[in-house]
C-alpha cells in the first residue's frame, strides 16, 4: 500500500519530467535516424555518390551560401540602420513593409520570377517586341541559374537579418551613439565604427537563420537546377532508390547545420552582454534631405519592391486572368487539405508547448531545461532531413507489423504510419513545435512568480494557476504560437511532399506541381493564397517589434 | 492561551544554503507581528516558509494549533488557508477588482460572495474601484485590492511581504496605521516584513528584530525600544550611542557622564566594564550643569534639533533639543543625563 502510495507521489512529482524526456526523444527520433544512418551499407551508392556527385553539392550549397550570405547583408543591415536612424519620405511605412517578403515562401518567388523573366514571359517578349529582337539576338540573364537561385532566395530571406539588426539598433544605447558623435564621428562613422560592430552579434545570429532557411529550401533549387544538398537527398532517395544513402547524406547537411546553430546560439549569447549602459530615451532620428532622402528612399523601398510587392502583383494578376481554369471543386478539396494539416498541427503544437513550457516554470531544474533546449532545435532542420528520419523508421515499423500479421493471421496490414497524414503531423511537429514552445515560454516568462504564488495562497492547485491565470492571461500568445505554426505549415514544401499519402494534395504541392509543368499562371491562385496567409505571421512580428523597445512602456 | 501561529526551532535553508535558523515565535490570535530587519537577514525567506512556499529543515510551525511544516512535511500553501500580499500586489490584470477579490471565493454561494466582497470594499474604501483594471489603480489603491483579496476568503492568518515599500514615503506611516485599523477591526491574526522601524512601530503588536538569519529579540516595540535583548536590537531600532563604563554597584555604571543609576540589579560584577545605551531623549540640554560637550553636527527636525556632540573624552553622544535653543557648531553646551532605567552590555573587545 506504501509502495503504491510511494509510487504515485513519484509518478505525479516526475510525470511531467518523464513525459517531457519522453516527448524528447520521440521528437529526436528523425535526427538519430539520419545520424545513425552513417555507418550503415547503402550497397555502393554512397561511394558513388562521394567519387561523382558529393563535392558538387558541398560546392554548389557553398555557393549558394555564400553568395545569400553576402547580398542579404547589404538588403537586410542598411535598410535597417535607415529607416531607425533617419527619417525620410515613406521611413515609417518602410520599417514594416521591409518585413513583408517573410511572406513569401522562396519557392513562390522563384516560379513568379521565372514566370515573368523567362524567354515567353512579358519582360524578354516586351524587350523583343520593343527593339524588334529575336531570341538569341540579346543578353538577359538566365534566372534559372545558381545566381537566380542567390538573387530569389536573399530577396525573401534578407528579413531574419533586417529584424535582428534592427532590433540592437534599436536597443543600442543612445548615449553611445551620442558619445561617438561629440568625438567627432558623423553619422556614418558612427554607423560602420560604432553601431554595426555593437549590432555584430545580432547581425550574425540573423545571418546564421538565413543560412539555415538556404540550406533547408527545396523548391527554389530544384526548380532552378542547382545541385544542392536537398535536391541530393531527393535524387539519391528516388532517382537512385537508396534511402541509407539519402540518410547519410542527410546527416552531412546536418553537420552544416549544427555549425550554424551554434553560431547563432554563441552569437545570441554574446549579443546579450553587449550592452554597457542602461540609459535609453527615444532615438533621435536625422532628417535626410535633398539627394539623400530619395536615394535612402530608393535604396529601402527597393527590396520590398522587388522581394514583395512586384511577384504579389504578378500572383494577383496571373490569378485573376486564370479564374476561369479553376475548377472550384478541385481548389475548395486543396484549400480544406491545407487548412486541415495546419490547424492540426497548430493545435497540437500549441498544447505541448502551453505543457512543456509551464512544467518547466513549475521545476527549472537541469534536466527540464535541458529538456526544452533539445526541444527547440527542431526549427533548424531541414524539412528534406526530417521526412527522411520520419519515412526511415516509420517504414520500418509498418513493414515489421505487417509482416508479423502476416505471419500470426495471414492478413496484410498495409501502411500504418507511413504514407498516411500521421506521417506528415509528426514530421510538422518535430520542425515547427519550437516555434509554438518559443512564443509560449516568452509570454510566460512575462508573468511574474508572484502570481503564481498569489493563486496558491489562495487555493488554486497548478491546474487551476494554468486554467484561471496563466491561460488568460497569455491568450497573446498562445493565438501569435498557433497562428505562426499554422502560416509555417501552410507554406511548407519538402516533408509534405516526401511523406504525403500516394495523391493527398495541399495548396504547397499543387502550386509546386504546377510549376514543375510549366503551368506557372495556373498555379499562381494557389501560391496567392499561400502568401497572403503568410502576411498574418509578418503583422504579428511588425506589432511585437515595435512595442519592445527598451524604455517605452511596453505594457499590455 | 492558543496561538494563531507558533514557531519552534525553524531553520530554512534555499538550494541548501542556510537562510533563516532556530526561529522561535508566538503570535496571538488577532495581533499583528512584523518580522523587521535589514535586506537580506532572511525576514521574506521566513514569511514565505510560514505560507508554506519554503519548506522548513528543522523545527516546527503551526498555524491555529494544526502542525503545517516540519522536515518531511509540508502541508501545500493552497491547503493551509493562509492570505499573502505580495511586495508588488501581484493583482491579475486580466480580472477587474471584484474578480481578483472573488478569485479566491470560489466555493462560496454567490449572495455570500456578493456580501463578502462589500463589507471588505467597504472596510479598504475600495467600492469605487470594483468594476476597474488593477493598472489604472494607483499604488495605493491596488495595496487595499491585494489585501481584500488576501481577506475574502477569511484566511487563518494574513501575511504582508513588505506592504509599503512600493508606495510613498511620505504616506506609508499613515496608510500603515490606517491598515492597522482595518485589521483590527477585522480581527485577523497578521504578520508582515518590514525593512522600516516606523512602519513595524506603527502597524505591529509584537516586532521581531532579524539579523543574519537569526531572530536577535521578539517583543512589542516599547520593550525593543527600551530593553533591546542585544546590542545589535539597540542599534538598529531607534538612535542612540554606546558609552564605556565601569560597573561599581549591583545598580550603577559609572561613566564620562558621571554615575548613572538604574532601577533594576544590572547582574554584572563590580569593575566589570561595559557598554551603557544612551539615547538622545536620554540627554537633555542644561546651561546650568556642569558637563559639557561641544556641538559637532546639529540636525534639524522641526520641533526640536538632533545634536551629535562630543564629550572631552572625544567620546560621541547624541541629545535632542527643542529647536529654540540655537547653538553654532563648536559650542560647548552644558548637558546632563536623566536615565531611570540603563541598558547596559558586556564592552566588546
Amino acid at each position: 500500500m506504501t509502495g503504491l502510495l510511494a509510487f504515485k507521489t513519484a509518478m505525479i512529482k516526475h510525470g511531467a519530467i518523464i513525459a517531457i524526456i519522453a516527448l524528447c526523444l520521440l521528437l529526436s527520433v528523425p535526427v538519430l535516424t539520419v545520424f545513425s544512418s552513417v555507418g550503415a551499407s547503402s550497397g555502393g551508392v554512397w561511394a558513388h555518390l562521394a567519387d561523382t556527385l558529393l563535392w558538387d553539392y558541398i560546392g554548389q550549397s557553398l555557393m549558394l551560401m555564400t553568395g545569400v550570405g553576402l547580398l542579404v547583408l547589404v538588403l537586410g543591415v542598411a535598410p535597417a540602420w535607415l529607416v531607425t536612424m533617419n527619417s525620410f519620405p515613406g521611413s515609417r511605412l518602410l520599417e514594416w513593409a521591409l518585413v513583408l517578403p517573410l511572406a513569401m515562401p522562396a519557392y513562390i518567388i522563384a516560379y513568379t520570377y521565372t514566370g515573368m523573366l523567362d524567354v515567353t514571359g512579358p519582360v524578354q517578349g516586351f524587350i523583343r517586341d520593343t527593339f524588334d529582337l529575336r531570341f538569341g539576338d540579346y543578353w538577359f540573364p538566365q534566372i534559372r541559374s545558381l545566381g537566380g537561385a542567390i538573387t530569389m532566395l536573399s530577396l525573401v530571406l534578407y528579413p531574419y537579418v533586417y529584424l535582428l539588426s534592427r532590433m540592437a539598433f534599436l536597443e543600442q544605447s543612445v548615449c553611445v551613439l551620442e558619445v561617438s558623435r561629440t568625438l567627432g564621428a558623423g553619422p556614418w562613422r558612427a554607423f560602420s565604427r560604432v553601431a554595426v560592430p555593437l549590432a555584430r552579434p545580432a547581425i550574425i545570429a540573423g545571418l546564421a537563420l538565413v543560412l539555415m532557411e538556404t540550406l533547408a529550401d527545396y523548391g527554389t533549387v530544384q526548380y532552378f537546377g542547382v545541385s544542392t544538398f536537398t535536391t541530393g537527398i531527393f535524387r539519391t532517395w528516388f532517382g537512385m532508390g537508396s534511402s541509407i544513402a539519402a540518410a547519410q547524406l542527410s546527416a552531412v547537411l546536418m553537420l552544416f547545420i549544427l555549425v550554424l546553430v551554434l553560431t547563432e546560439h554563441w552569437s545570441r549569447s554574446r549579443a546579450r552582454y553587449h550592452h554597457t549602459s542602461s540609459k535609453y530615451s527615444r532615438l533621435p532620428q536625422i532628417r535626410l534631405v535633398g539627394v539623400r532622402k530619395w536615394l535612402a528612399l530608393v535604396f529601402c523601398a527597393m527590396p520590398v519592391v522587388l522581394g514583395f510587392l512586384v511577384p504579389f502583383l504578378q500572383l494577383a494578376y496571373w490569378a485573376w486572368d486564370t479564374r476561369h481554369l479553376v475548377d472550384f471543386s478541385a481548389f475548395s478539396e486543396l484549400l480544406f487539405n491545407s487548412l486541415r494539416l495546419a490547424l492540426t498541427a497548430a493545435l497540437i503544437a500549441l498544447v505541448l508547448g502551453m505543457f512543456i513550457s509551464y512544467a518547466k516554470r513549475l521545476q527549472p531544474n537541469l534536466t527540464m531545461r535541458s529538456s526544452v533546449r533539445v526541444l527547440s532545435l527542431g526549427y533548424a532542420i531541414p524539412g528534406t532531413v526530417i521526412a527522411v528520419g520520419v519515412l526511415i523508421p516509420f517504414a520500418w515499423m509498418d513493414n515489421s507489423i505487417d509482416a508479423w500479421m502476416q505471419q500470426r493471421f495471414g492478413v496484410s496490414t498495409g501502411l500504418i504510419f507511413s504514407g498516411t497524414l500521421v506521417a506528415v503531423v509528426f514530421a510538422y511537429i518535430v520542425r515547427f513545435l519550437p516555434v509554438a514552445l518559443n512564443t509560449v515560454d516568452a509570454g510566460l516568462s512575462k508573468i511574474r512568480p508572484s502570481m503564481d504564488d498569489a493563486g496558491r495562497s489562495m487555493g488554486m492547485g497548478s491546474w487551476q494557476i494554468l486554467r484561471r491565470i496563466h491561460i488568460p492571461m497569455l491568450r497573446g500568445s498562445l493565438l501569435t504560437a498557433s497562428l505562426l505554426v499554422f502560416v509555417d505549415v501552410l507554406k511548407e514544401l519538402p516533408a509534405t511532399l516526401i511523406l504525403r499519402p500516394f495523391n493527398f494534395n495541399t495548396l504547397a504541392i499543387r502550386t509546386y506541381e504546377l510549376a514543375n509543368q510549366e503551368r506557372l499562371t495556373e498555379a499562381a491562385a494557389s501560391a496567392l493564397m499561400i502568401v497572403l496567409a503568410g502576411i498574418i505571421p509578418v503583422i504579428i512580428i511588425s506589432l511585437s517589434i515595435s512595442a519592445s523597445r527598451p524604455g517605452h512602456d511596453a505594457r499590455t | 492561551m492558543t496561538h494563531a501561529l507558533e514557531l519552534n526551532n525553524v531553520s530554512v535553508a534555499l538550494e541548501k544554503t542556510p537562510i533563516v535558523q532556530h526561529i522561535d515565535l508566538r503570535l496571538n490570535e488577532g495581533d499583528i507581528g512584523c518580522l523587521l530587519g535589514p535586506s537580506g537577514c532572511g525576514k521574506t525567506t521566513l514569511l514565505r516558509a510560514i505560507a508554506g512556499f519554503e519548506p522548513v529543515t528543522s523545527g516546527q510551525i503551526s498555524i491555529a494549533e494544526q502542525l503545517v511544516s516540519k522536515p518531511g512535511l509540508l502541508v501545500p500553501v493552497e491547503k493551509r488557508q493562509v492570505g499573502m500580499v505580495f511586495q508588488d500586489y501581484a493583482l491579475f490584470p486580466h480580472l477587474t477588482v471584484k474578480q481578483n477579490i472573488a478569485f479566491g471565493l470560489k466555493h462560496v454561494k454567490a449572495p455570500e460572495r456578493e456580501r463578502r466582497i462589500n463589507v471588505l470594499a467597504d472596510m479598504l474604501r475600495i467600492g469605487e474601484l470594483l468594476h476597474a483594471f488593477p493598472h489604472r489603480l494607483s499604488g495605493g489603491q491596488q495595496q487595499r485590492v491585494a489585501i481584500a483579496r488576501a481577506m475574502a476568503p477569511k484566511p487563518r492568518i494574513l501575511l504582508l511581504d513588505e506592504p509599503f515599500a512600493s508606495l510613498d514615503v511620505e504616506l506609508r506611516e499613515d496608510i500603515a496605521r490606517e491598515i492597522r485599523d482595518v485589521l483590527k477591526q477585522d480581527g485577523i491574526t497578521t504578520v508582515l516584513v518590514s525593512h522600516n522601524q516606523l512602519e513595524a512601530f506603527a502597524m505591529a503588536d509584537e516586532i521581531g528584530v532579524m539579523r543574519a538569519g537569526q531572530l536577535q529579540q521578539w517583543s512589542t516595540a516599547f520593550a525593543l525600544y527600551h530593553e533591546p535583548a542585544t546590542a545589535y536590537v539597540a542599534d538598529f531600532v531607534g538612535e542612540g550611542v554606546f558609552l564605556p563604563g565601569t560597573v561599581i554597584d549591583e545598580v550603577s555604571v559609572s561613566t564620562e557622564l558621571g554615575i548613572l543609576h538604574s532601577d533594576q540589579n544590572l547582574g554584572y560584577d563590580i569593575g566589570a566594564l561595559v557598554s551603557v545605551l544612551i539615547r538622545p531623549d536620554d540627554v537633555i540640554h542644561d546651561d546650568d550643569s556642569p558637563a559639557t560637550a561641544k556641538v559637532l553636527e546639529k540636525a534639524f527636525r522641526g520641533a526640536e534639533f538632533m545634536y551629535t556632540l562630543a564629550l572631552d573624552s572625544g567620546a560621541r553622544i547624541q541629545s535632542l533639543v527643542p529647536s529654540h535653543h540655537v547653538h553654532a557648531k563648536g559650542m560647548q553646551i552644558g548637558i546632563r543625563v536623566e536615565m531611570d532605567h540603563l541598558v547596559v552590555f558586556p564592552m566588546e573587545a
